[in-house]
């Protein structure tokens, strides 16, 4: 004999389990229509997967799991959807909600299938376990015992499971609905534990619990226990020994962590129902579509547990066993210590429907008034949970949530001992079902407005960051149109102000130079990358030259006089190109070569830094020595070169450098009175300096013109321009160009900006 | 050196003890530089008591402002969508009185209310996704927008922007799921016969009947 451990508190109210196991489990006639409600499980609901209207056969699937914690629910009859519409279902609520009515044909015909296979699986040890789980959640299987968890789920558990308990307690009063099919069907309860024990890799321990007010049942299981390993246990009756956790601890003396599920301690328990019905869905093939619910209390006249079909109405339910609606003050689904009253005889039986009570008011009489707490603890003694109920009554009555949750509401099963207990009639617990639901609710609040919080934090991080962003984009702004201003305000008050101009003066000048000696090293290339590019100018207009030429020849002799001048043209302008080419690259040949020397990396820093240090003057005066070398050197190439193009560029170069020798020379004459002489950058044959040259003219003409003068200026480059955007214009819509618009508005922009500068000009002459 | 402090007491004490104070003074100095609590965790209690709604109906820009003016000394009675329950939260943290809602700055309801954007008549003027403090609304200019329900506050601010008033105030739909036992009578109530509910079946009062019952 296995030790058996004994449950915490609990309370043995009468039983009155006799008056319904009297008579065989029955069966009743087909009702009128079947309400199955979609959703009868914890978990997503399923999807559905049949219309209003549609003939379907039974076991069928009208709606299929959706989601990890779902099943599917099954035609229970053949027959036609007259509805999907919101109906009341059984939740203590009395709300409606989504269901499926049948109208059955009475045909009761099957469906080819029978829902997963076509005739259930003879032996299941050839499947795999995922593949068995898989069928019994598209079977629609959930724990019958009353909460509906699917039992895929359950047994789908990823923790090593060292023990299999099967829960055939029935501990509540009036119920008989287990302890029914464990008398009549004990064979395909056995089997059922077989296949589960199967999927759960084949624990340990099986563990078979049982009260000892149901002798019978025991005595109809005993012999099938033979050559296995699944043990019978049997214990005192006391409610509530069939709470999951309960059981545990009375089986294995095991218990299960606040908050964890037994399957972290190595346990899975599971229901006889819902054993039968895993045995079935897999050997048969049968979904789960009806269950065995027990119809009792003396409001009836025959107490009896029947098979019934998921979505008969509980009314058809009472009509066959002799109700006597005057005599019942309430029906109640459920057992009387954990059911809820029913405000609707029209609410259907589902999934976890185990007992209908019909009592009379001497049966279960309207509980009195309560009475203050006399605070005798009998409800602590009771609860099997371990809690302190009369502690947790305080706390829900002050709505103490913090408190309550300290000393852990949840853990309690809500299994009604200390109502029960209580002297003073004080229904303790709908005050902690009522306090757990309001926790949850702040819960799921306390989430929502975190979330809220997040999303406006985010926000307002994001404003922020767009309000910088164009923050920042308008001080650009401001700052262009700053310098813009002060370049003008240099432009007018540059003469007026004499000693004031030269530092105003000097910075937008300075401005110019710095942008123009960037544009000029940007433009400067490499030797080698000129050398490559002309080198390819000339091969492209060699080619040029070649492709005209072969026009030419081309050219029919009835050819007008004037094609043939045109090509004639292009050809001569081809070859043109091509010697400027030419000309180009023989110049970059000889400025390279010249300057071979010192084109090693170090040696050329050296020169430059030579040459930065070096006083304008005195590179002036080594650029002159340079050039009149290179002078000295071409000229001895010219006498040298013997072919005709090469002498001319080589002449052509001379020539230039000549010229810039000249420059140089002078430029060296004039150093010693220039001021400005260190914006100057040394090389003067770059286009920098070039550019620097002319910016520092135009400034210093700028600053030496006067505002009249200025404004003369003005008008004459803008008249200039004007004339120019107007001949595009003209030629654009000779062309019928598409960016006419463009040039149009270019050509009334400049003429308002003319007259304005003319309104500005006459005012300064007046 | 027993001697010169036994000469004079009275400027020894006072050596030893300024001696003290400057030990002390430079350890507390350290220890408020060294572990300097960033930013206020007062405020940082009172904002994750406040209901997130974002509504401005206290005043202020947003719950954390409210927060942050609270802690200041501002009082804690003008947040309607926290109602009650808030003050007493906040009261209980601040220790002080629970004083009741201020009505100026609204009633409190019992409905949680969402907005919903009657679609067909949306102009796509993007309003609505302006206003909203939790980026609840989706839509593009001139295209069609809606509230995101589950993200949605109920706080009310984008109803007024809307120029073709089509956004409403909606009761969030009750589901089962959203369902919760009532408390019960008190035992109080329950003698002057004002008890109409049940929990288990056994504390259910259901028909009038058993009421005539319980009369007679």
């Amino acid at each position: 004999m296995r030790k058996v451990w004994d449950l915490i508190g609990g309370v043995h109210p009468p039983e009155n389990k006799h008056q319904s196991v009297q008579s065989s489990i029955g069966t009743l006639p087909m009702p009128k229509e079947l309400v199955i409600p979609l959703s009868q499980h914890i978990g997503a609901p399923p999807k559905l997967l049949v219309a209003e209207g549609e003939h379907v056969l039974k076991g069928q699937v009208l709606a299929e799991p959706k989601g990890f914690v779902s099943v599917g629910i099954h035609a229970p009859t053949s027959g036609v959807i007259s509805a999907i519409s919101d109906h009341p279902i059984p939740h203590p609520s009395g709300m409606a909600a989504r269901c499926i009515t049948l109208i059955p044909d009475g045909e009761d015909r099957w469906v080819e299938t029978k829902g997963i296979e076509t005739k259930g699986i003879e032996n299941y040890r050839e499947r795999s376990p995922e593949e068995l789980l898989n069928i019994i959640r598209q079977s629609g299987i959930v724990g019958m015992g009353g909460a509906g968890f699917p039992s895929a789920v359950k047994l789908g558990a990823r923790q090593p499971i060292s023990t299999l308990i099967i829960n055939g307690t029935e501990c509540e009063p009036y119920i008989t609905a287990d302890d029914m099919l464990m008398r009549e069907r004990p064979q395909e309860i056995i089997e059922g534990i077989k296949i589960l024990s199967y999927i759960l890799g084949e624990p340990e321990e099986i563990l078979i619990g049982i009260e000892d007010n149901k002798p019978e049942a025991y005595e109809a299981l005993e012999p099938y226990l033979k050559d296995t390993n699944i043990e019978l246990v049997e214990f005192q009756t006391r409610y509530p020994s069939g709470g999951e956790k309960q059981l545990i601890q009375i089986l294995t003396g095991k218990e299960v962590p606040n908050g964890g599920l037994p399957a972290d301690v190595g346990i899975v328990c599971q229901n006889i129902g819902t054993t039968h019905a895993i045995k079935r869905a897999i050997q048969q093939g049968e979904p789960l579509i009806s269950r065995v619910t027990t119809v009792t209390g003396k409001a009836c006249q025959t107490n009896r547990n029947y098979q019934v079909l998921i979505g008969t109405p509980i009314s058809h339910l009472l009509e066959h066993n002799g109700f006597d609606a005057n005599q019942c003050p309430r029906l109640v689904m459920g057992g009387p210590m954990m059911g809820f009253t029913l405000e609707d005889l029209n609410i259907p039986v589902v999934k976890t429907t185990n007992c209908i009570l019909a009592p009379t008011a001497e049966e279960l009489p309207t509980p009195p008034p309560a009475q203050p707490c006399i605070r005798c603890g009998m409800c602590a003694e009771a609860c099997p949970a371990s809690l302190l109920p009369q502690q947790l009554f305080w706390y829900a009555q002050s709505q103490n949530y913090e408190r309550l949750e300290a000393h852990s509401l949840f853990d309690c099963i809500e299994c009604g001992a200390c109502s029960y207990v209580c002297p003073s009639n004080i229904p303790l617990v709908q005050y902690y079902r009522a306090s757990k639901g309001e926790m949850r609710k702040l819960a799921q609040e306390k989430i929502n407005s975190d979330r809220a919080r997040e999303r406006f934090e985010f926000q307002k991080a994001r404003k922020e960051k767009e309000e910088a962003a164009k923050a920042a984009k308008r001080e650009a702004r401001k700052k262009a149109a700053e310098q813009a201003r002060a370049k003008a305000a240099s432009n007018t008050e540059g003469s007026k102000e004499g000693n004031a101009s030269d530092k105003t003066a000097s910075s937008p000048a300075d401005d110019i130079i710095k942008a123009a000696m960037a544009r000029a090293a940007a433009q400067k290339a490499s030797p080698e990358e000129q050398r490559e590019k002309l080198k390819r100018g000339i091969s492209r207009a060699e080619s040029h030259v070649e492709s005209v030429q072969k026009r030419l020849n081309g050219l029919e002799p009835e050819a007008t006089e004037k094609q043939r001048e045109q090509a004639l043209a292009a050809v001569e302008d081809a070859q043109l190109r091509l010697k400027d080419a030419q000309q180009k690259l023989a110049d970059l040949k000889l400025s390279t070569d010249s300057d071979a020397p010192d084109s090693s990396q170090p040696s050329t820093e050296k020169a430059v830094m030579a040459k930065i240090q070096a006083s304008p003057k005195e590179a002036l005066e080594k650029k002159i020595a340079t050039l009149k070398e290179r002078i000295a050197v071409t000229e001895e190439k010219i006498a040298e070169a013997d072919d005709e193009p090469l002498t001319a560029a080589l002449k052509n170069g001379l020539e230039k450098q000549q010229t810039k020798l000249k420059d140089a020379e002078q430029q060296l004459a004039e150093t010693p009175d220039q001021s400005a002489a260190q914006t100057a950058t040394p090389e003067t044959e770059d286009a920098a300096s070039a550019a620097i040259a002319k910016a520092q003219a135009k400034a210093a003409a700028q600053a030496s013109m006067s505002d009249e003068d200025k404004l003369k200026a003005t008008v004459e480059s803008l008249q200039n321009r004007l004339k120019k955007a107007q001949e595009k214009l003209t030629s654009a819509e000779e062309e019928g160009s598409e960016h006419i618009d463009a040039f149009r508005s270019g050509v009334e922009k400049l003429q308002a900006k003319l007259t304005a500068a003319e309104a500005q000009l006459a005012q300064e002459t007046h | 050196m027993y001697d010169i402090i036994a000469q004079n007491p009275l400027s020894a004490a006072l050596v030893a003890l300024v001696g003290l104070s400057v030990i002390f003074g430079a350890v507390l100095g350290y220890a408020a530089v060294k572990f300097k609590v960033e930013g206020d965790p007062i405020v940082e209690q009172i904002d994750s008591l406040l209901p997130q709604t974002q509504c401005g109906q206290c005043g202020y820009p947003g719950c954390r402002p409210y927060a942050e003016a609270i802690a200041n000394g501002d009082t804690i009675n003008k947040c309607p969508p926290g109602g009650q329950t808030t003050i007493n939260a906040i009261a209980d943290l601040l220790d002080v009185e629970a004083p009741t809602l201020d009505e100026e700055h609204g009633e409190e309801s019992d409905v949680k209310t969402v907005a919903y954007i009657r679609e067909d008549e949306c102009i796509g003027c993007t309003k609505c996704i302006q206003a909203c403090p939790v980026d609840a609304i989706l839509g593009a200019a001139k295209l069609m927008h809606t509230v995101i329900i589950s993200e949605c506050t109920g706080c009310d601010l984008c109803v007024e922007p809307c120029p073709v008033d089509c956004i409403d105030m909606l009761p969030v739909a009750k589901g089962l799921g959203d369902w919760k036992w009532d408390m019960p009578v008190s035992p109080e109530d329950q003698i002057k016969g004002l008890d109409t509910s049940g929990i288990i079946a056994t504390d259910k009062i259901a028909s009038d009947k058993t009421d005539g019952d319980q009369a007679a």
